[in-house]
């Protein structure tokens, strides 16, 4: 595994600690995710907001930012790019703007699997599979083609006003 | 943070309540999960929470499993299944029907099932073989939504058995006609490489065509699989240099799409990709490097925003620059660039200027110079991540001067310190540096121990002993500091004992039962007692006590703590744990006995080095052949014991289970050797090899990366030569105060604080920090072995520049003086310290002898001709310099038998030596140079030859060598020898003397000029050094310089350590002093002075060699030899 491109996991969180989304590209037991999410979650709530945004923890580099109520966390190896991986969870709360239209966290809760499927589209198995904004989305639509009419929401937590 | 959740529970409502609306039944299934998520937020308890969800999880495998669900059903139910998962509750019954939905559901419901699948399973599981088919049968399909989400899938986790089944389809959509199939299925091939290697081997010229694709997209995805083949071989790969140079030349200049700009920086994942990949290829490989230099300054040209993604290519670029073969261009711009990450307000930015410059330091000490009051601010600094990123860049730059300071900042990070993982990785360091550097050991490592607690590696505790009872320089000083560890110990155990780790318990009862016989006022009873109350500690394990009950064994030679013992030793005779009972027999015999106490525990006996292990336990044979011959069944190894039983599985143990525990790890600390036993019987070895290896990986790994730099750094050659010497020289003689101002004036970076108080404080310690590193000479930079071989060449164009200058005014003044003279020569023979050809400037020095008609000096980057004064030496030799060739050969044959035909002229003092192979150096019409190095007892001869072939007409030549000699003629078809006494400045594997001779035919005629260059290894000057054993122990430890690493053992069945040894002997003569069980003591010298101690151990099939010398450099230089010479066949 290298690279940012060799992400450990991606993992979304409220300042509550709820998770909201998991994505693991390494093959973990279920007891170790869940050991890892909750020592990880609580370490990233008590940081402070002028702090780094990286992290050692254990054996790995943390990346982390939050946007609004949300957390977005990414765990990479110690010679990877922390920078680029701050942009990569940046893209991506971008692509869900784009996609929900102004995204807020009730959006991710509520259509968590669409979250998941942009996701999907964007980094696919650890590795930055399209990072042009246009393809992404162009493909997650051709898909939702059938989908149901999508789901409004209010914008009062948008994720990216509070970048 | 409560607002939010109001907010949210407020708006619930509402946005529910949509789903209430008649006429949109998509709404209403999605209203099930809406209602588990607002049932969960309201609720208040972890209880609660874990009721619902239970009661969701129930209805939800109640649904699945009936066959009245449609597809539709199903896919809901998923959802709200993978969303109990996130939150923490298994739902495994419905992983089968995810692999259900994706088979048999349509478009939309296949999507949720294969997502349901890729979160619910994972690469391992034997579910997953179920989901083979539905991928194939979509993979095939035409409807392109449904052939992409199968790649998806694969792409994330597919069985690895299974990978052939679905290749040829996966190949096949390499070349389909949309970008999107192409790029997932190259993506899919990445997978598959990555899991199974060799399945994917055939089609790496498929690869190939990947990379070429039109579409960027695609390409893009391709060098994924590129960075790893690169990655695991560089080599096969440097052909496609060019193509990732053109390509990243594009993407800089703009050429790609705009869609795939990122905030107006074009593609910059695809950028980092490439020079991540540039790196990997340019590593050690000047030519390769070469291609890419142009690109890479201009990605550091073009990254200029003020945005976090430039700062992210510009990161990758620097590291690229420093990876690479460098060039100083480059290196400039790349340490600028690492300054403005430094000195960046933003926090990220300043975070990453640290990392870089932790990578950059070993190579460049002085730029961590350059910004020692940031880096002093950043070790205050509030955010833990940054002071210890900063306490591992100091790490880095430790050396004999600052290390106090350093380990002092490393102790006050620890004791604040509430991660495990940084704990232990800091003692780790603080106790490498407290091994590297001793002085100030002792009480830096009780600090360690106290802090580092039970965490630490083993191998602390364990070397630290060692290094006590080994002693340091004086008997009087081990004295001291033993008596001053028994002193402190005894206080610390007469205060709270429980409070200590284990581990540092067990360090005092050592040092107590050892040593505490120095403390002569103290009565062994006393120490019994305290030990006893340890005993007692419910928090001691029994692994200390096992040690405790050691050191009163040790100590019950007076008869009040005879009794005592005996007690303690009754109390412990009948204990559950084996190796307890094991220390309280030995302990109630010793003190029983007390003649046999002091013969086998004499009182202040001290450990001596000559007491061997027997580990082949050669004295219990005679019981053993008693034994078998008597009907015992002969011994089996525990894997063997182990296997069989398993075989058989005839045994149960389990009725056995209660039998007594046994600890092996407390089982070799019966005697006074225990610390070498300890350390043998841990697998730790006693020169500390493994010590290493765990160090390295704390380290920056610099297996690969050549050390370019010599101590000078590069900057020497950045700025001019005299603020070189200004800066970089601080006289020790300055006050700190003083140096802490020039540090100051040194540093760009503004002192951003008022306080002239907090300045002054900071100044100071930054002249303690920074201190040693301005002098070069000490920097002591911790790494394993690395490279010399090219060490010095970046220093030739600096000095290359010198003495082009000096070679001007020379010109003005054809009369040389010879001190300027041997300076240019030393100059160029450093320049020449590697094996390549001489670079232009350095020819010019060269010729400056024109006008003297010169010839060339022979000496090396470290061997400078001729001792003393080189003009006597080679006067009196200069009456032999004419000698008759009797019989010289045609031209053409001399090539071959030049040796033959040259040996005879060798000087006749010279002949009783063995002399390397006679080889040309180079030839004109009417001359031929050859030279070969004899190796005498003390020193080392170049001798050169020089052949008139000419007829008749007589040679007239000069050689010059550090000063000119004579202007001679050597007669047609004569032979002229001279000969130089080489001695080493400076150890280097290869040296390379280079040379020029002007002569001129016939005498009296125009000058003509020959350049010559004579290799010799550095094995040449290599002398066995016959050593006592003991001269060899004392020598140890005063030498400084060392360097560790694990050679090949040569395979012999009988005695691989010997046979490995006398091949050293034979090849590099080395002395062997003595081989003691599976070690070795070998020792010799460069020359007559320079002592090389080497101490082998054999370990795992491995010959730990562990070199010392006063010499720098000479140990790695010596093991580069050594490795070659067990590597040859």
């Amino acid at each position: 595994m290298d690279g940012w491109m060799g992400g450990w996991f991606m993992l979304l969180f409220s300042r509550q600690g709820k998770l909201r989304l998991q994505k693991w590209y390494v093959p973990l037991s279920d007891k170790e995710k869940k050991k890892i999410t909750r020592e990880l979650v609580q370490t990233v709530l008590a940081r402070k907001p002028k702090m780094c945004s990286f992290l050692e923890w254990r054996d790995l580099k943390i990346v982390y930012k939050r946007y609004a109520s949300l957390y977005f966390c990414c765990a990479i190896e110690d010679q990877d790019n922390e920078l680029i991986t701050l942009e990569i969870i940046h893209r991506y709360v971008e692509l869900l703007d784009k996609y929900f239209g102004s995204v807020c966290e009730l959006d991710i809760i509520f259509n968590f699997e669409k979250a998941y499927f942009i996701l999907d589209e964007f980094l696919l198995g650890g590795e930055a599979q399209e990072t042009s904004k246009k393809n992404v989305l162009k493909a997650i639509e051709q898909a939702d083609l059938l989908q149901e009419v999508r789901w409004q929401t209010d914008s009062f937590f948008h994720l990216l006003a509070h970048y | 943070m409560s607002d939010v959740v109001e907010k949210t529970l407020t708006a619930l409502p509402s946005l529910l309540s949509l789903d209430s609306q008649p006429g949109s039944a998509k709404l209403s299934s999605t209203a099930k999960l809406g209602n588990l998520i607002r049932g969960i937020t309201e609720l208040t308890s972890k209880h609660e929470e874990e009721k619902l969800i239970q009661h969701e999880l129930a209805s939800i495998k109640e649904q699945v499993s009936s066959p009245n669900t449609t597809m539709r059903q199903m896919r809901e139910l998923m959802v709200r299944a993978v969303y109990c998962e996130m939150l923490g509750y298994e739902a495994s019954f419905s992983y089968i029907h995810a692999i259900k939905l994706a088979q048999q559901g349509n478009v939309l419901e296949k999507r949720v099932g294969y997502l349901a699948v890729s979160l619910f399973l994972n690469e391992s599981h034997e579910l997953l073989l179920l989901l083979v088919n539905t991928v194939l049968k979509d993979l095939q399909s035409t409807n392109l939504i449904e052939v992409c989400m199968a790649l998806t899938v694969v792409c994330q986790i597919f069985p690895k058995d299974m990978i052939p089944v679905i290749l040829p389809i996966v190949e096949e959509k390499l070349n389909h006609p949309k970008e999107i199939i192409r790029r997932k299925a190259v993506l899919a091939l990445h997978k598959f490489y990555l899991i199974a290697p060799n399945q994917v081997q055939h089609i790496h010229n498929k690869f190939r065509k990947a990379l070429c694709d039109k579409d960027p997209g695609v390409m893009t995805a391709s060098l994924h699989i590129y960075l790893q083949l690169i990655q695991e071989n560089a080599e096969a790969y440097k052909d496609l240099t060019a193509s990732f140079v053109t390509i990243l030349k594009q993407v800089v200049g703009g050429k790609l799409p705009m869609d795939f700009n990122y905030h107006s920086v074009p593609a910059p994942w695809l950028q980092i990709q490439l020079l991540r990949i540039l790196s990997l290829l340019g590593k050690n490989d000047q030519r390769t490097s070469e291609v890419m230099y142009e690109v890479l300054d201009e990605s550091l040209r073009r990254a200029e925003m003020n945005h976090n993604i430039t700062y992210a290519i510009l990161y990758e670029c620097v590291k690229c620059v420093y990876t690479i073969h460098p060039k100083s261009e480059l290196l400039e711009k790349a340490a600028k660039c690492i300054g403005n990450f430094v000195l960046s307000p933003k926090i990220n930015l300043k975070y990453l200027g640290l990392k870089a410059l932790t990578y950059v330091v070993q190579q460049d000490p002085k730029l961590a110079l350059q910004h020692q009051m940031t880096i002093i601010e950043c070790l205050d600094h509030s955010d833990v991540i940054i002071k210890r990123e900063t306490l591992e860049l100091l790490f880095r730059i430790t050396n004999a001067q600052n290390v106090t300071v350093i380990v002092e900042k490393m102790l006050d990070f620890l004791r604040l310190s509430k991660d495990d993982h940084m704990t232990i990785d800091i003692v780790g360091k603080v106790a490498e540096l407290a091994e590297k550097y001793p002085f100030k050991h002792y009480s830096t490592m009780n600090a360690v121990f106290s802090l580092g607690g039970d965490m630490m590696q083993p191998e602390i505790p364990n070397g630290f002993l060692k290094l006590l009872s080994e002693g340091f320089d004086s008997e009087e000083e081990d004295r001291k500091l033993r008596l001053f560890a028994v002193s402190s110990y005894i206080s610390l155990l007469q205060g709270e004992p429980s409070k200590l780790p284990q581990r540092f318990l067990q360090v005092i009862c050592w040092v107590l039962g050892e040593y505490s016989f120095l403390k002569e006022d103290l009565e062994p009873s006393v120490v019994l007692g305290l030990l006893t109350k340890l005993l007692d500690m419910k928090s001691s394990s029994s692994e200390t006590k096992s040690w405790v009950l050691v050191a009163m064994t040790k100590l019950c030679w007076s008869e009040a703590a005879v009794s005592e013992a005996q007690q303690v030793a009754e109390t412990y005779s009948s204990s559950f744990d084996t190796t307890l009972r094991q220390r309280a027999q030995e302990l109630q015999h010793l003190s029983r006995d007390s003649q046999l106490h002091s013969r086998v525990l004499p009182p202040g006996g001290r450990l001596e080095p000559d007491e061997v292990v027997d580990s082949s336990l050669s004295f219990l044979d005679g019981f053993v052949s008693e034994a078998l011959s008597a009907g015992a069944a002969p011994y089996k190894p525990l894997h063997q014991r182990q296997e069989e039983l398993s075989r058989s599985k005839v045994l149960s143990l389990e009725p056995y289970g209660l039998s007594l525990p046994i600890s092996t790890s407390s089982c070799s600390i019966t005697d006074r050797q225990s610390p070498t036993l300890l350390s043998t019987s841990s697998g730790l070895s006693g020169d500390g090899t493994d010590f290493s290896h765990r160090g390295s990986s704390t380290t920056l790994r610099l297996d690969g990366v050549k050390r370019v730099w010599g101590r000078e750094g590069y900057l020497a050659q950045k700025k001019p030569v005299e603020e070189v010497a200004q800066v970089e020289v601080p006289s020790p003689l300055r006050s700190p105060s003083q140096q802490g101002d020039a540090n100051s004036c040194r540093s760009k970076t503004p002192t951003p604080t008022a306080n002239p108080e907090c300045d002054q404080e900071k100044q100071q310690l930054a002249s303690s920090l920074f201190g040693g590193l301005s002098s070069q000479s000490s920097v002591c930079l911790i790494s394993g072995a690395a490279k010399m071989v090219n060490i010095q060449r970046f220093r030739r164009k600096a000095k290359g520049q010198r003495s082009s200058s000096t070679t001007n005014e020379q010109r003005a003044n054809p009369t040389v003086s010879s001190a300027s003279a041997v300076d240019n020569l030393l100059c160029n023979n450093l320049l020449e310290a590697d094996t390549e050809p001489i670079n232009s400037s350095a020819k010019q020095t060269f010729q400056h002898p024109h006008s003297l008609s010169v010839a060339n000096g022979a000496c090396d980057a470290e061997a400078i001709l001729t001792d003393g004064d080189p003009k006597e030496r080679n006067q009196p030799l200069s009456s032999e310099d004419f000698v008759e060739a009797d019989d010289s050969p045609p031209r053409e044959d001399q090539e071959r038998s030049k040796d033959s035909c040259l040996t005879p002229h060798l000087p006749a003092e010279l002949s009783g030596f063995s002399h390397s192979e006679i080889i040309p150096l180079c030839s004109s019409q009417s001359l031929d140079l050859s030279a070969c190095h004899v190796q005498t007892d003390n020193s080392v001869v170049l001798v050169v030859f020089i052949t008139n072939t000419s007829e008749d007409a007589n040679l007239q030549i000069q050689v010059f060598c550090v000063c000119e000699s004579p202007v001679e003629e050597v007669r047609g078809r004569s032979v002229s020898v001279r000969q130089y006494s080489l001695t080493v400045k400076m150890p280097l594997v290869h040296f390379e003397l280079v040379g020029m001779l002007s002569y001129s035919i016939p005498a009296g005629m125009p000058q003509a000029m020959m350049q010559f260059s004579y290799k010799l290894p550095l094995t040449s000057f290599i002398r066995p050094l016959t050593v006592s054993t003991e001269e060899y122990g004392s020598m140890w430890l005063a030498f400084s310089h060392d360097t560790k690493q694990n050679l090949t053992l040569i395979k012999e069945e009988r005695e691989p350590l010997t046979a490995t040894l006398n091949a050293l002997n034979k090849k590099l003569s080395l002395h062997v002093v003595e081989i003691i069980g599976v070690e070795g003591l070998v020792a010799c010298s460069l020359l007559q002075d320079q002592p090389c101690l080497m101490h082998c151990r054999v370990h795992a099939g491995r010959l730990a060699v562990w070199l010392r010398s006063p010499v720098p450099d000479l140990p790695d230089c010596l093991l580069y030899h050594c490795q070659r010479a067990l590597q040859e066949p």
